[in-house]
């Protein structure tokens, strides 16, 4: 197999709230074009570890790199400064789960405000793209509308449009269809299953087993602040290969059986 | 009576003089106030004690000194320490700074009730420092508060009729000078009364226009 340098590398990534140990030892890595799953239990550490990667989070030790290069350390060894962490994070585009939209500002102004006033790109082209971009999630009608008038789905399908807006090297989804109507999850899964189909680099925290199985090439199951293991979605799915994955899994169909029934 | 109110209706020039300062005056004031208000919001609100610490110092004093006795330090005080200025300047410093302070908290008040992830999003989309202040943060806060500040400004039109005590010809100072010429004390101090609240109906008429545009984005 060639050596493929990573587009995303976390290396024995640690973090703890307090005396709380949230991450530990937390290795993996991300090649381009890749969708990776973060699945686990509430409370495994799955969101701290993604606000890790862009540094929300600022872990207390491991390093992450991105394209080689270190986020939140300076190649000497400095944390680095809000600016400097500020112009890495351009990089990475994250999705919330509660959608996080400005509310001040329009649909569409919300998706042309970070790469106008951050990236400072030309205002007329960074719209053309924007609308293209809103067309593409379905909602360039409402590109005049601010977000309080959107449902959840609509919310979080601007948020994707918002970063992708950025041109991201990389997107981080935080639950993004947790905090949404049961009917309304579907329409945000598509635009993601389109967005990894079409080789976007993904880290997705999600609950949503049916879209980890059919999107993501691999998948990362996280328990009490470690990795658990790692594999395709096939290999998990039909045969975790842990004690701690198979009863998560097992958990999981109990809870959908006894939604059905 | 009426003869009284026409008297006051022929110094009109200097009624309109009187009003055009208090204007111009309230004006300035609300705008320098809101601006060094919110850059005190950011102190205020900064995790670095040595700057929220100071900043609530004055805050707090600001907020607990009479604004006479305040334009009386600015116009009369200062110029022992070498500072001097005009009544003009005296009167717009006197009144922004010390209005800056109750700006400063109506916007901590309001921030701290603010959702904490639009602002998340502002730092995870390359915002850092004033940046974020001034697009993410600030815009939601302003018309969240626009209430709250639009009751300052009716404050500040009205803290400026203290400053005819440093000799600004404002509209106080307009309607005591004719009724002092003419000994018409009621018809010249209701007619102020009366373009005052004229005053606040405007800005009042401002709040709820900037009311409507937060009701939309909420």
């Amino acid at each position: 197999m060639p050596t493929l340098i990573p587009l995303l590398s976390i290396v024995s990534l640690s973090k703890s709230f307090g005396s709380l140990r949230v991450l530990e030892d937390i290795s993996f890595n991300v090649q381009r074009g890749e969708t990776v799953c973060l699945l686990g239990p509430s409370g495994s550490g799955k969101s701290t570890l993604l606000r890790c990667i862009n540094w929300l989070e600022r872990p207390d030790g491991g390093r992450v790199l991105l394209d080689s290069q270190p986020i939140g350390i300076t190649s000497g060894g400095l944390v680095m400064s809000d600016q400097q962490l500020a112009q890495v994070r351009t990089r990475i585009g994250m999705v919330f789960q509660q959608f996080a939209l400005w509310p001040h500002l329009t649909v569409l102004q919300n998706v042309m405000e970070a790469p106008v006033h951050v990236q400072r790109r030309p205002k007329d082209e960074v719209r053309a793209e924007a609308e293209a971009l809103l067309r593409r999630v379905g909602l360039y009608d409402k590109r005049d509308a601010f977000p309080a008038r959107l449902s959840g789905g609509q919310k979080q399908r601007v948020g994707i449009a918002r970063a992708l807006a950025m041109k991201p090297a990389l997107m981080l989804f935080d639950e993004p269809t947790s905090a949404l109507d049961p009917e309304l999850v579907g329409e945000v899964l598509a635009v993601m299953r389109d967005l990894a189909r079409e080789g976007m680099t993904m880290v997705v925290v999600t609950h949503e087993m049916a879209f980890a199985r059919e999107a993501a090439n691999r998948v990362v199951f996280m328990d009490r602040g470690v990795v658990v293991e790692t594999g395709t979605p096939e290999q998990f799915f039909s045969a975790p290969g842990t004690e701690r994955g198979r009863q998560f899994l097992q958990r999981y169909a109990e809870g959908r059986a006894s939604l059905a029934a | 009576m009426m003869k009284d109110f026409a008297t006051v209706w022929s110094e009109r020039g200097l009624l309109l003089s009187g009003l055009g300062n208090t204007v111009l005056l309230s004006l300035l004031a609300a705008l320098a106030g809101l601006a060094l208000g919110a850059l005190l919001s950011t102190l205020l609100m900064s995790p670095k004690r040595a700057l929220a610490v100071p900043a609530k110092v004055f805050v707090d004093a600001a907020r607990c000194t009479p604004f006479l006795l305040f334009a009386y330090i600015v116009y009369y005080g200062l110029p022992s320490l070498g500072l001097q200025f005009d009544a003009w300047s005296a009167g717009l410093l006197a009144l922004t700074i010390y209005h800056s302070a109750y700006m400063a908290e109506i916007l901590r008040a309001a921030w701290v009730t603010q959702p904490r992830a639009p602002i998340e999003a502002g730092l995870a989309f390359g915002y850092s420092g004033f940046g974020l202040f001034r697009r993410v943060v600030l815009p939601p806060l302003a018309l969240s508060s626009a209430p709250v500040l639009g009751n300052q400004v009716i404050q500040i039109i009205k803290d400026s009729a203290f400053l005819t005590i440093i000799t600004l010809p404002e509209l106080t100072n307009a309607v005591n000078s004719i009724q002092s010429r003419h000994f018409i004390p009621f018809a010249a101090f209701v007619t102020a009364v009366l373009l005052y609240w004229a005053l606040c109906l405007v800005v009042e008429a401002g709040v709820s226009a900037v009311g409507r545009l937060a009701d939309a984005r909420r």
